[in-house]
């Protein structure tokens, strides 16, 4: 399977070089990084090319990174069932950019949409159908950024004075604990520096 | 004179028997059929995907039992696949085939389910208290395995959590001897009957690029012609050494999927057995101390066990940088994990594909133009599980 697969990243940077900003095989995947404002072109190249023939959107996975310039990342996973191959998209981009929709291309890619601008509250151009789909209806605020709090803002419950389902800002009897890993004691590096030592011996 | 006519809106569920689950479709109809369909999910959301960034790898595998409830150990396969890939650990080869076997009773568990339900719904009572029953059979086999009849977390990254006893491999043979049987009843009750038939033929008819169009994975895919499996395509575990058939649809309609179903719980089996028959002796999990819990009498003797006991079940174990995307052939098509590791001991972000998604997004496509009385039939052939649509 890897042998195709550096054919394949070889190919496509050849045929579509001036839009690759990156492109890497690590675990034996293929991981190719773009431009967000090319990815319709390149996602049209990959499924209607002769030799790569991506016909199926597997999944789109937004990622958060808080910390740096461009915030978010988007993760495109394509297959191939004719060539038996997969491939990772990536886009990245700051907080109010707005990202072209693949709906076009790809009908399923609707909902993975609506599910990341649910989560992330990325917006989509061109997008059918733009709503929030997992989160309950009114919701405020997208779940999985990082600077969205575990627990959530909200708690719903049975209010037998009321007669009805309402809304309370979240109560907790205990503070959430969470240990921190990193910093007491010197943590452990053990494992990964065993496991270097593991890689450099191979080497050798 | 121009009679003028009124769509008529519907709302379908959240609890409605037919719906699998708390599935919300608004339904628009002209008469008795159905112009669109708008599922509402996420009734059952539970932000698993935001939990599991907060917890240990060990602690994050628990959740994915809860995903598709119905086949649970077929779930922690994926994640369990894509932290072994992260730290590039062996499994030793034993748990490979008790995962095998365990990956393949999770199959017939959801399949089972499926079939007597889509018979349920189309107004067939009997295969369902017939199937059940093998089903409980079933899921003792996972509680003695695990100790939980539903619930199992069993996988463990590296292996799985204990080894079984010979007695319940015994168990299982007995049951794979006798399954076929039961499948053939059920088979005599629906394959060949009237109503079934009018009720599932040429209904949902899924054309093989509108299949890919959609994402369809699994039997959604298989039933329309083309032939693709995960297990057979890019295998993983023992997949490769086993010899088993892909049962693949012609016309892809509900009554296709349903005879792919029945097919593949009859490979399942013959999984199994070829399984059992070649089942090798020997550990059950990763020997890498740093992965994998000491044995409980180590614990008494030995101080470095006892370190990495504690150290294990506190901080856990830290994953290497990195991202990769494992995918699984779960009952219900393509099962996927798509794991961020920041180098810590909490996954940075687990993105889980679940097929069911995907499959219920073509709803709308799949209902227009059909009779509201196919509704369930549809959805009982999509094979929906709520708690892995809603996450």
């Amino acid at each position: 399977m890897s042998k195709s697969l550096i054919s394949l990243e070889k190919l496509i940077n050849s045929e579509l070089s001036s839009k690759i900003q990156n492109s890497s095989i690590e675990y034996d995947e293929l991981l190719i990084e773009i431009n967000e404002n090319d990815l319709i072109e390149v996602i049209q190249f990959l499924k209607s090319d002769e030799n790569c023939k991506f016909r199926q959107l597997i999944d789109i996975a937004g990622v958060d990174y808080p910390d740096e310039e461009k915030r978010f990342k988007l993760v495109y996973l394509l297959l191939s069932h004719e060539n038996n191959n997969r491939i990772k998209l990536s886009i990245k981009f700051e907080t109010n950019q707005t990202i072209n929709s693949i709906t076009k291309i790809f009908p399923s890619a609707n909902w993975m949409e609506r599910e990341v601008f649910d989560m992330y509250g990325i917006k989509f151009k061109n997008h059918p159908d733009l709503r929030r789909i997992l989160t309950d209806y009114g919701f405020k605020g997208h779940p999985l950024r990082k600077d969205f709090p575990l627990t959530g803002f909200n708690e719903v419950r049975y209010s037998e004075k009321e007669k009805k389902v309402i809304y309370e800002p979240v109560k907790l009897e205990q503070n959430y604990r969470n240990f921190d890993f990193e910093s007491p004691w010197e943590g452990t590096k053990y494992l990964k520096t065993i496991n270097k030592f593991e890689k450099d011996g191979k080497k050798n | 004179m121009v009679k003028k006519t009124k769509s008529l809106n519907l709302n379908f569920g959240p609890q409605h028997p037919a719906a699998h689950g708390v599935l919300r479709l608004i339904l628009e109809l002209d008469g008795e059929v159905v112009e669109k369909a708008d599922p509402h999910i996420g009734l059952l959301h539970r932000g698993t995907e935001k939990l599991i960034e907060q917890k240990t790898y060990t602690q994050a595998l628990p959740y994915f039992d809860r995903l598709d409830y119905v086949a649970p150990m077929n779930q922690e396969h994926a994640f369990a696949l894509a932290a072994e890939k992260l730290l590039e650990i062996e499994v030793p080869i034993r748990a490979k085939y008790i995962r095998v076997i365990f990956c393949e009773i999770g199959r017939i568990l959801s399949h089972i389910l499926n079939v007597t339900t889509q018979a349920l719904d189309v107004g067939a009572l009997t295969p369902s208290l017939w199937g059940f029953e093998e089903r409980e059979t079933l899921m003792t086999f996972y509680e003695r395995a695990s100790g939980s009849r539903l619930h199992a977390n069993y996988f463990r990254t590296g292996g799985v959590h204990q080894d079984i006893p010979t007695k319940l491999v015994e168990d299982i043979e007995k049951f794979c001897r006798s399954f076929p049987k039961i499948i053939d009843d059920l088979e005599s009750l629906l394959t060949d009957n009237r109503i079934f038939k009018q009720r599932n033929v040429d209904i949902g008819l899924v054309t093989k690029k509108e299949a890919l169009d959609h994402s369809f994975s699994g039997v959604m895919l298989r039933g329309s012609g083309v032939p693709w499996d995960l297990r057979r395509s890019q295998p993983y575990e023992i997949y490769k050494d086993l010899d088993f058939k892909i049962p693949v649809g012609k016309n892809g309609d509900c009554y296709d999927r349903y005879l792919c179903r029945i097919e593949e719980m009859r490979e399942s089996v013959k999984i199994i057995l070829q399984c059992i028959e070649k089942l090798p002796k020997g550990p059950v999990k990763s020997i890498d101390g740093k992965i994998s819990p000491p044995k409980r009498d180590d614990l008494k003797q030995s101080m470095e066990a006892l370190i990495h006991h504690f150290k294990l079940f506190t901080e856990g174990y830290r994953v290497p940088k990195g991202e990769v995307y494992t995918a699984v052939e779960a009952p219900k098509g393509e099962f996927g994990v798509y794991l961020i590791s920041d180098g810590s001991n909490k996954p940075y972000r687990c993105k889980i594909r679940a097929p069911g998604f995907s499959h219920l997004q073509a709803m709308d496509y799949l209902i227009r133009g059909h009779m509201l009385a196919d509704v369930p039939a549809v959805l009982g052939s999509l094979d929906i599980v709520f708690g892995e649509v809603d996450r």
